[in-house]
């Protein structure tokens, strides 16, 4: 007997069916995870459950049966019952989903009171126990605190406590660690998780990531365009995945085994949500298609031990092993490094008092310094707030340092006036975090390729050279020339990164600073431009600097790797030192709070806490608070650097 | 918090300076004190004696910033920057065209003006949140398009024509008040019940559009889907999650003005009689009485100034987020 | 052989042309900007903002009309070189001529054919309701009581004009469909399942017929009556209230087109540049934003009205004087309500400015100012554009109080607020004339609604957070 049973539900906003035909169960203290890529509706399948469908959509069609009655044929009277009461949910963003103007008690008491006889004293008494529950520390405190008071791991542990209050029998969870540090993301998964046996609860778990799936789930459901194309248990989801899209995402995803290779990637993006199907929604995007594909709509096909597919193939698909390389690229190291940053600081004065004096700084790079060989990527590996960022952009001097020295290829760039750093601009470049931000709306592709051309003066005049320059370029970053023509809204996310790319390789640099490329994309998409970067590294010589917090991608690309704690550099050293034999506390529960594919737990024990904040680091090494092994020494003063081997770097006491 | 109080009082000198060194400008800069006797005076009576004497009478007879006749800080002192406008921020407004005390003539003007405009203002804000709450509950149906439409209409319609209107069908076709005038004391509430109505329901259209955009800007957050999936009611919704968070944009646009209730309203204390600082206002301009106009500009920006500090208070009051920072 | 008339360019006219100038300016840039033009789209598909804008348009017209501005040359005298008129006149006076012309003594209730008030008749000791010289004079003369035939009269004229108004429609409706094959059935049903493009066409071709039913009645009844009564000094008011329209639209847009260039860039500059410079701007508008709108316009006109009177000789015509006071107020006002804009706009540079796009910019070393030209202003351009509509109304609301308070437009310029100035006395009279403040109310609310439609549909379409 299923706890929640989902049938045939179709959800419509206009013309658009982002949802068409779901159907799964749950069972009572099942986790059942719904994973895909955005935009194939599975956020909206989770509205439709709790009837909180913005009131453009409507649901078009089918059933949701929670513990045997209709939610859909419910009053919006008993629906109320149930929201909060039978099912809980909890969403994406924490920072914007508590109320900013009511303490976190008020938040949590409200809850209680429509949903237990409890109130007053007794209701506050209850929702301390529940702080308690989700493991905030000194939770009478934090029940007369405001949620802008907490961070975001605490926030969501605060949402958490809220869908616990009503005892919910199942509880939604839209992307509840989507918007964390992945430290954060382990603690919040393991708090989910440990409810969940406790109070028997089940839970729906709404996910694009792979590896919080294998962490979490017992059964499996993968949805693309608005429909399930199959659903499993773990186990053997993970291990013969059925449905060629299910493949391929497990191809897409970049590890240190694909390292120096191409990533599988899907071609094509996925259809718009107001197209309408004649046969499978993934036909234009398979590599296995048969005529019956598009002919009509696959039926559901039993695999074995409760694993059932969309797809008409018979047995299962090949396995799409990425094509590995020749390992290493082995480019002839040279010996003078291209960039050279030494001890740079960035620090934002913080301004108090009625005269505005400065009275502290907001330490957001402090004291970082690193080498980068011409053709080599250098990762700089962080969580957010770490300053990498800053780092970043200090490097290129879009931010000026506060101290410290940036060379590249030997020239000294601080210091310098914005018409000396000119002609040095066209050396280095950068690509940033957010596609949809980083093209200017009002402008036409051609013209934002071009602005670096004409502003850096590279090209010799002749609008014939620019234009035929400009479609070569769009070209090479796997764009059609005729494309210079259209506006950036006209393009993927993917394609808009495509087209920052080629923005920068306009003016031919040797150093490109890429901000978080990947993580506003899809797996899919993310393989695409990380084969993209590769292939241009290799075609060009390019170096990059590689600023994220992934580390499957680190893993996959990375030549350096360079961990950033608290804005200071705190273990460097080349990839496999870095992430096969990590020396640092830090480092070590960085790599072992990723969660993998493969479901393997680490024994490195989870990080505590939440990193402080840079305006006022802890006294000593900065990780100390945190550190499993911190002992006086460490309270004291900062660790110095110890040296393992040639290149790797590690500042801690600890460290063997 | 109190640092920060201190620190936009300070802030707030330059900007008095500025508009009494603006002020100056206008009145006595772009015309000289003789081209305003000669207009006041009229074509036909323009002598240099007359000139002389109307300049004399006012006190525009001496130089303009530099006295050089003078000694010692006469030089500064004895000029018409220094008594009309450094004085005035010591409260010494002058005296009016007929002859009396600018300053003692405001404090005794300001009790009318008070009169109507705080319950105007009251008044006018809790109808037009109630109307736009109404609304909000009614959002996408029939009413609401039909509450917005009656709101722009209402707006397009100036406010003059409201109080014609209103004088015209209340006190002369249905003679339930008097058509203008004041008096102290109790009698006072026949006189400002129309004046109060009608700038109460002048004011509706575009404030209680303007709420109702800020309430659908709240509702559209993630929070309220939070309350939604706790289980709320929708009326639990508006009135403890929404309305909390709309008052803090809408209180914040509103306080600046109250300050400036004290200077009343030029059209209704004109249209109504009444003897506020309006009325006052709109006469000394009517007579072309520069004296008035200019305190009253000071006055008007000093007002003002105390209504941004006040607008700063009270956002920190309302939102946490900036309250405990 | 000289010119039968002498055009005169005033200076709100030159102003006005270079206002449609940079509009069709601005337009033809915005057709090329896709986003831009999907914007419009959206307002060219809303039914409401359509039928508002042919209001407008009409309004417009008019306004245009009046903004044609000559001297008609005088009767030639033998030898003497051609001399023009004192009085300037517009192309819109010269199409009135009629209602211009057709002055009665006093005040006469619409469609009357007697004045309002009794005199004494020449040749009686009575006083009586004399007759009107033009008001029903092709009824013949009845110096006392009621004429005959004078109801059926202004109901004959009245149908005449709905049919004919009713005819012109029709023809037009006829020559769209022969245009665009548009079906005519699928017009008529506005909203009602048609597509939303032909619900828009439906909607401007129905406020098409109001107009057109109203123009014809207009002038039907209006070549034998006044339509509007007559002033105290007997001018028709119909003509005052299609007069005071261009008065409006002045003060509405060139008031904005003045503030426009010092918000924009002022607001840009101090959000972009930072430091001292935003310093100063910021200080600039606080401390002008901090006198209060009325007494700082009182204050600005008041000193302007010294100029203007002590320099007399500036001015050749009257006109030109009232035009010069005309612009004096717009520029006044331009002054005192360019900080909003400029606060708003200074916000969202601060935004716009941490955007990656501008920080790619950067990374290439593209000037700051050409940064502000290329990646900021045409991102502030929806924002500059629907201040721009938002303003409109605002403003002619604005005109009708300054008048009002006496800090308005110069008393000999025919505009709202002088109407309802005059207007307010006339109420306390016995009987009351009511028909110079109900024409007045009329014209200026079609016109402020219509603007308020328009500027909502506007917004909606422009603003991406009210889409949701």
């Amino acid at each position: 007997m299923s706890i929640l049973a989902v049938r045939d539900l179709s959800i419509q906003i206009g013309a658009a069916r982002p949802v068409d035909g779901i159907s799964f169960a749950i069972a009572p203290g099942e986790c059942f995870a719904l994973l895909g890529e955005s935009g194939c509706g599975k956020s909206m399948t989770a509205l439709g459950i709790m009837r909180l469908l913005p009131a453009a959509a409507q649901v078009t069609a089918g059933s949701v049966e929670f513990e045997g009655g209709d939610l859909l044929a419910l009053p919006e009277s008993g629906m109320r019952d149930i929201r909060g009461g039978g099912i809980g949910m909890i969403f994406q963003e924490p920072a914007t989903s508590l109320n900013p103007v009511l303490t976190v008690g008020r938040q949590i008491v409200e809850s209680l009171e429509l949903h237990s006889p409890l109130r007053g004293e007794a209701a506050r008494r209850r929702a301390r126990e529940l702080l308690d529950q989700v493991g905030i520390p000194d939770p009478v405190r934090r029940l007369d605190e405001y949620p802008f008071q907490l961070s975001g791991g605490l926030r969501q542990r605060v949402m958490i406590a809220i869908a616990l209050a009503g005892a919910p029998r199942l509880l939604i969870a839209d992307e509840p660690t989507t918007a964390l540090d992945v430290t954060i993301q382990a603690q919040v998964l393991d708090l989910l998780d440990e409810l969940r046996r406790q109070q028997g609860m089940a839970l729906l778990l709404i996910t694009h990531d792979l590896g919080v799936v294998a962490r979490m789930a017992d059964r499996v459901g993968v949805m693309y365009a608005g429909q399930l194309v199959e659903e499993a248990p773990r186990r053997q989801f993970f291990s013969q995945p059925a449905h060629p899209y299910s493949v391929r995402l497990f191809a897409a995803l970049p590890d240190a085994n694909r390292r120096g290779g191409r990533l599988a990637t899907i071609p094509g993006s996925v259809p718009s949500a107001e197209a309408r199907h004649e046969g499978c929604r993934f036909v234009e995007r398979c590599s296995e298609v048969m005529p019956a594909c598009r002919a009509s709509p696959p039926p559901w096909r039993e695999v074995d031990g409760g694993q059932r597919v969309r797809c008409f193939l018979p047995g299962l698909p090949p396995s799409v092993a990425a094509i590995v390389g020749a390992g290493e690229t082995a480019l002839a190291i040279e010996p003078r490094p291209l960039l050279e940053v030494a001890d740079m600081q960035v620090h934002f004065p913080i301004r108090r008092g009625i005269l505005q004096r400065v009275v502290g700084a907001v330490r957001a790079v402090d004291g970082v310094s690193l080498q980068l060989k011409p053709g080599r990527t250098l990762a700089l590996v962080g969580e957010s707030g770490c300053g990498k960022t800053t780092a970043g952009k200090a490097m290129l001097q879009l931010i000026r340092p506060t101290a410290g020295s940036v060379l590249l290829d030997g020239v000294e760039l601080t210091m310098r006036s914005t018409s000396e750093l000119r002609p040095l601009r066209a050396r280095m470049q950068m690509v940033f975090q957010d596609p949809f931000a980083s093209l200017n709306p009002r402008l036409r592709i051609g013209d934002i390729i071009a602005e670096g051309m004409q502003a850096l003066k590279v090209l010799k005049v002749g609008a014939g050279d620019t234009a035929a320059m400009i479609g070569a370029l769009l070209e090479q970053v796997g764009l059609r020339p005729d494309m210079a023509d259209r506006y950036p809204h006209e393009f993927s996310g993917g394609q808009r990164q495509r087209i920052a790319i080629a923005r920068a390789l306009a003016v031919s640099p040797q150093l490109l600073i890429c901000d978080e490329p990947t993580s506003a994309l899809d797996v899919s998409v993310q393989a695409q431009i990380l084969n993209l970067l590769s292939d241009l590294q290799a075609e060009l010589k390019l170096a990059y600097l590689f600023i994220t917090h992934n580390i499957a991608v680190v893993d996959y690309l990375a030549h350096e790797v360079a961990v950033m704690y608290l804005g200071r550099v705190v273990e460097c050293g080349s990839a496999d030192e870095v992430l096969r034999q990590a020396r640092h506390p830090y480092t070590q529960a960085l790599l072992a709070a990723v969660p993998r594919v493969d479901g393997l737990r680490s024994e490195v024990p989870k990080l505590a806490g939440d990193m402080p904040s840079p305006a006022n680091p802890p006294a000593g090494c900065h990780f100390h608070p945190r550190c499993p092994l911190a002992d006086e020494g460490c309270r004291r003063s900062y660790p110095v650097e110890t040296r393992f081997g040639a290149t790797h770097v590690v500042r801690c006491f600890k460290a063997t | 918090m109190l640092a920060y109080i201190i620190r936009r009082l300070l802030y707030a000198i330059p900007i008095l300076i500025g508009v009494n060194l603006l002020t100056f400008a206008l009145f006595f800069v772009v015309n000289t004190p003789d081209d305003m006797a000669r207009m006041q005076l009229g074509i036909k009576r323009v002598t240099p004696e007359a000139i002389q004497k109307w300049k004399a009478e006012r006190g525009y007879d001496k130089p303009l910033v530099w006295n050089a006749a003078a000694a010692g800080s006469a030089t500064l002192t004895e000029t018409i920057f220094f008594s009309k406008s450094v004085r005035m921020f010591a409260g010494d407004f002058g005296r009016a065209d007929d002859g009396r005390d600018i300053a003692r003539e405001i404090a005794q003007r300001m009790g009318p003006s008070l009169a109507i405009a705080l319950p105007t203002f009251v008044l006018g804000l809790f109808v037009a949140i109630s109307f736009a709450l109404l609304l909000v509950f009614f959002r996408a149906t029939t009413l609401d398009f039909a509450g917005v439409v009656l709101c722009v209409a209402m707006m397009s319609i100036s406010g003059l024509f409201y109080i014609i209107g209103g004088q015209w069908l209340v006190s002369k076709v249905w003679h339930l008040v008097p058509i203008s005038g004041y008096s102290g004391g109790l009698d006072a509430a026949k006189f400002l019940v129309l004046p109060v109505i009608i700038g109460v329901i002048g004011g509706i259209g575009s404030s209680a559009r303007w709420y109702r955009t800020i309430f659908l800007e709240e509702i559209g957050r993630d929070y309220v889907r939070t309350a939604r999936a706790k289980g709320l009611s929708e009326r639990v919704v508006l009135f403890r999650h929404v309305l909390r968070n709309a008052l803090i944009p809408i209180l914040t646009g509103v306080v600046v003005v109250i300050p400036t209730l004290f200077m009343g309203s030029l059209l209704t204390e004109s249209f109504f009689g009444v003897p506020g600082l309006g009325s006052y206002t709109i006469d000394a301009i009517n007579a072309q009485d520069f004296a008035v106009v200019r305190s009253m500009v000071f006055i008007g920006s000093v007002l003002y100034i105390v209504g941004l500090l006040a607008t700063d208070v009270s956002y920190t009051l309302a939102d946490p987020r900036v309250r405990l920072q | 052989m000289g010119l039968s008339v002498q055009p005169v360019l005033l200076w709100s006219d030159a102003l006005l042309f270079v206002l449609i100038g940079v509009i069709v300016g601005l337009s033809l840039w915005a057709r090329r900007q896709d986003a831009l033009r999907a914007a419009w789209a959206r307002v060219l598909k809303d039914g409401v903002a359509m039928a508002a804008a042919t209001v407008l348009a009409v309004f417009v017209l008019i306004g245009l009309l009046d903004s044609l501005h000559f001297r008609a040359r005088l009767p030639a005298q033998a030898g003497a070189a051609a001399s023009y008129a004192v009085e300037v006149n517009s192309a819109l006076d010269a199409l009135l001529s009629g209602l211009r012309q057709r002055t009665e003594k006093t005040y006469s209730a619409p469609l009357a054919t007697h004045l309002y008030s009794k005199e004494a008749l020449e040749n009686s000791t009575q006083r009586e309701f004399p007759r009107l010289k033009h008001g029903g004079a092709h009824l013949g003369e009845n110096t006392v009581g009621k004429l005959v035939g004078h109801e059926l009269d202004i109901a004959v004229r009245l149908s005449r004009g709905l049919a004919g108004g009713l005819a012109l429609w029709l023809l037009l409706v006829a020559v769209v469909r022969q245009a665009n094959g548009l079906d005519l059935r699928a017009l008529m049903k506005v909203g009602a399942g048609g597509s939303a493009k032909s619900a828009a066409g439906g909607a401007v071709l129905i406020t098409l017929l109001a107009i057109f039913l109203l123009l014809g009645a207009a002038i039907s009844l209006g070549g034998g009556y006044h339509v509007f009564g007559t002033d105290k000094v007997g001018q028709d008011v119909l003509y005052l209230s299609l007069k005071a329209i261009r008065t409006g639209l002045l003060i509405g847009t060139l008031t904005t087109l003045v503030m426009l260039p010092a918000a924009v860039s002022l607001g840009i500059l101090a959000g972009y540049v930072g430091g001292w410079v935003d310093d100063l701007i910021q200080y600039v508008y606080t401390t002008l934003s901090s006198i209060p709108g009325v007494l700082l316009i009182a204050a600005a006109v008041l000193m302007m009205q010294v100029v203007i009177d002590t320099h007399p000789d500036w001015f050749a015509t009257s006109a030109e004087r009232a035009d010069a006071r005309l612009l004096a107020l717009c520029l006044i006002l331009g002054m005192t309500s360019w900080t909003g804009v400029a606060r708003l706009l200074r916000g969202e540079t601060l935004k716009l400015r941490e955007l990656e796009f501008v920080q790619a910019a950067q990374a290439f070393g593209v000037g700051r100012f050409a940064i502000m030209r290329r990646h900021i202003l045409p991102n502030l351009m929806h924002i500059v554009l629907i201040s721009l509509v938002m303003d409109f109304s605002g403003l002619v609301l604005a005109e009708a109080v300054l008048s009002y308070v006496g800090v308005g437009v110069d008393p000999t310029t025919i505009s709202f607020g002088t109407m309802i100035n005059t207007a307010r006395m006339e109420l306390a009279r016995e009987p009351m004339v009511w028909w110079s403040l109900a024409a007045a109310f009329s014209f200026m609310f079609a016109l402020v609604l219509a603007a308020n439609l328009f500027a909502d549909a506007v917004r909606d379409a422009f603003d991406p957070r009210s889409s949701a």
